[in-house]
């Protein structure tokens, strides 16, 4: 039972964080490929071409680094946090999360809470810091005061494996939707999904990434919120006749009102939320949204805006997914075979793909079906962009040029590295088709969270912190976490073939995270180098710095 | 900018710390009111999940939903709360710190 919960945690893990509509391990497997869908087509070129066209006029704007790599700290606190909730309401979001409240009702209502409350915390606790210390990637906050060779590497190397794991799972993903959504071959999207994001990346920078998720945030809120108050007017916009039609159309009736059987285990939960919350805080992609703000004051409005689209659209989610029970759960022609009640046509994420059709009709459907695949266009570009920074701004400029190279020469590796992301998840993407990657999500989070998120909180709040300490307590979380990602029933069952799980968890961060903080705390408290005296001097002006933003890295002017 | 004594006025600015400590707290109070409520609900749900099935009235909605919404708003409307404060009150302290403290 255990096992099965935490496989099921696993899957809806995926669904929900992956920005990719692989959620259940199942709706994967044997996906079928589907007819030509033209609207489909035809609305995602008409997207492509609009951000093309957004890229051409943000390559004119993409002259410095700094541009490249946060567009010059000029996105404003409303833009970036639109972008910031496009990072976040990902295509998985959509269709995973409705598709949770069409099985489980109530229970994906509180994966849904869970996966919100991160935001709030990340506002109070982080961002202002964040934005105060950063530059243009997070290994800078983690190196401000400890060795900048050692830490910086290390941190850079955190973000790519985090890019990398993170790329495979949205390339697969991407493989699988738009294969199953628009009826093309899963190569060709790969290709397609690949070559976009390098175009993206290596000409328009940062400032083309964040206006291709602005564009997607506000398609996917419009759509969402179109596609609600048309579901929800056939119930005559009354929360009593959706739930009432919901339980008597459900098969579990009036138990899908509240909490089932998905959050029973609380120590699975609890690791699922702890992984959630603060791997998302150790996500290079999120991270790096705070530095393309001008000041701190941006940064939080940012997530203020971010936060509130996020809650919206979730809250839209919701009603979708319980419309969808009576609207698609009733009506034999999303049904194999038309058997109500039997297996969804193209899977189990496909609920609100299914609401669409009914309600609105097959250009609906085809809008929809675009927007989801704008939607991992977007978040691969960011993860892209990110990879790229740890390799042109931390490893090239600042751990092999020691600083000392031109601002010209930088960016042409930088534009290089996006190019060899770009080919690596072509690669990946193609190498891991059929593969099952749910795993991935559990290993991309867990590593942010013990990885990432230890060195970063740390060395923003504890003056004890050495390079020592951060270095042994990144590699036990590093080994933690992937260790224990083996040893769970994702890999070791799933994968591997064994019956029984090691480790009965597939989320690793409730374990790995306490070794990490632990291992830096020790290692940190037992240095009593010279170095690590000069590191806690060195606090005092990275606080004064984290506190008031003096000395913070200005907006660009244009 | 990097002047250290710079830095050591504006450590010694008593406006310094009553904005720094001001801040930290009610950005953990906001936390707090965040994160207690949340964990309070998911020990709820896993251990008197029956709170959450009564229903409202006649109808078959469950007293669940309203508290979630009431969660996921209210955590939102926590984050409006510290930005208004953090980029007001706090941020006209800290202006005026680094004013007083450049000379």
């Amino acid at each position: 039972m255990k096992h099965s919960l935490a496989g099921l945690a696993a899957g809806i893990l995926a669904a929900l964080v992956a920005t990719t509509a692989f959620a259940a391990p199942g709706a994967i497997e044997g996906v079928q490929k589907q007819a030509v869908n033209l609207h489909a087509i035809a609305m995602f070129g008409i997207f492509v071409l609009a951000t093309l066209g957004i890229t051409w006029w943000a390559a004119s704007r993409t002259k410095s680094t700094s541009d490249f790599y946060t567009a010059g700290g000029g996105i404003t606190g409303f833009q970036n946090g639109l972008a910031i909730a496009g990072d976040y309401m990902s295509a998985a979001t959509l269709l995973g999360l409705s598709s949770m409240v069409f099985f489980k009702g109530y229970d994906g209502f509180i994966y849904a809470i869970s996966f919100f409350v991160g935001w709030p915390i990340i506002l109070f606790l982080m961002a202002e810091r964040l934005r105060n210390l950063g530059k243009f990637t997070f290994a800078d906050i983690a190196s401000y005061r400890l060795d900048q060779n050692r830490i910086r590497t290390f941190a850079a190397f955190g973000s790519l494996t985090v890019v990398c794991f993170y790329l495979i799972v949205q390339m697969v993903g991407a493989g699988q939707l738009i294969q199953l959504l628009f009826g093309l071959d899963y190569n060709y999207a790969v290709v397609v999904v690949g070559i976009l994001m390098m175009v993206y990346v290596t000409f328009g920078g940062m400032v083309a990434t964040t206006w291709v998720q602005i564009i997607k945030a506000v398609l996917l809120l419009g759509g969402g919120t179109a596609l609600m108050l048309l579901a929800f007017s056939q119930f005559g916009f009354s929360f009593e006749t959706l739930f009432s039609k919901a339980v008597a159309a459900h098969k579990d009736g009036v138990k899908i009102m509240g909490p089932g059987s998905l959050m029973a285990d609380p120590v699975s939960a609890a690791s699922l939320s702890l992984g959630l919350l603060f791997g998302t805080a150790g996500l290079p992609h999120i991270m790096m949204r705070f530095f393309t703000v001008p000041n701190a004051k941006e940064a939080r409005k940012s997530v203020f805006v971010a936060t509130g689209f996020i809650g919206f659209f979730f809250l839209v989610v919701m009603v979708l997914g319980l419309a969808a029970i009576t609207i698609v759960g009733q009506d034999p022609q999303f049904f194999e075979g038309g058997k109500v009640g039997g297996k969804l046509i193209g899977g189990g994420n496909m609920p609100v793909m299914h609401l669409a059709k009914a309600v609105g009709g097959d250009i609906f459907l085809g809008f929809l079906s675009a927007v989801a695949f704008a939607t991992i266009l977007a978040v691969v570009s960011g993860l892209a962009l990110a990879g790229a920074s740890a390799i042109s701004h931390d490893l090239y400029a600042r751990v092999i040029k020691k600083g000392d190279v031109e601002s010209a020469q930088e960016m042409r590796v930088t534009k290089l590295a996006s190019i060899g992301i770009g080919i690596v998840a072509i690669v990946l993407g193609i190498l891991f088709k059929d593969q099952n990657v749910a795993f991935l999500v559990a290993l991309t989070f867990g590593v942010a969270a013990s990885v990432n998120f230890p060195v970063l909180i740390l060395s923003m709040y504890w003056k004890g912190l050495t390079t020592r300490g951060a270095l042994w307590g990144g590699v036990a979380g590093l080994l933690s976490a992937v260790g224990l990602v083996i040893l769970s029933p994702a890999v070791w069952v799933k994968v591997m073939g064994n019956a029984q799980a090691v480790f009965p968890y597939d989320h690793p961060a409730i374990i790995s995270m306490s070794v990490a903080f632990a291992v830096t705390w020790f290692m940190s408290v037992t240095d009593s180098s010279q170095r690590a005296k000069n590191e806690a001097v060195a606090y005092e002006e990275q606080y004064i710095r984290a506190q008031t933003g003096l000395g913070a890295a200005a907006a660009s002017a244009h | 900018m990097s002047d250290p004594s710079y830095h050591s006025r504006i450590r010694q600015n008593p406006k310094f710390a009553d904005m720094v400590s001001r801040r930290t707290r009610f950005a953990l109070i906001l936390s707090l009111l965040v994160l207690v409520p949340y964990y309070s609900f998911m020990m709820v749900i896993a251990f008197q999940p029956d709170l959450l099935r009564q229903t409202l009235g006649e109808g078959v909605a469950t007293v669940g939903w309203p508290i979630g919404v009431v969660l996921v708003v209210g955590s939102w409307l926590l984050t409006g709360v510290y930005v208004r404060r953090a980029n007001g009150e706090f941020d006209r302290m800290n202006q005026e710190v680094l004013k007083e403290s450049w000379k």
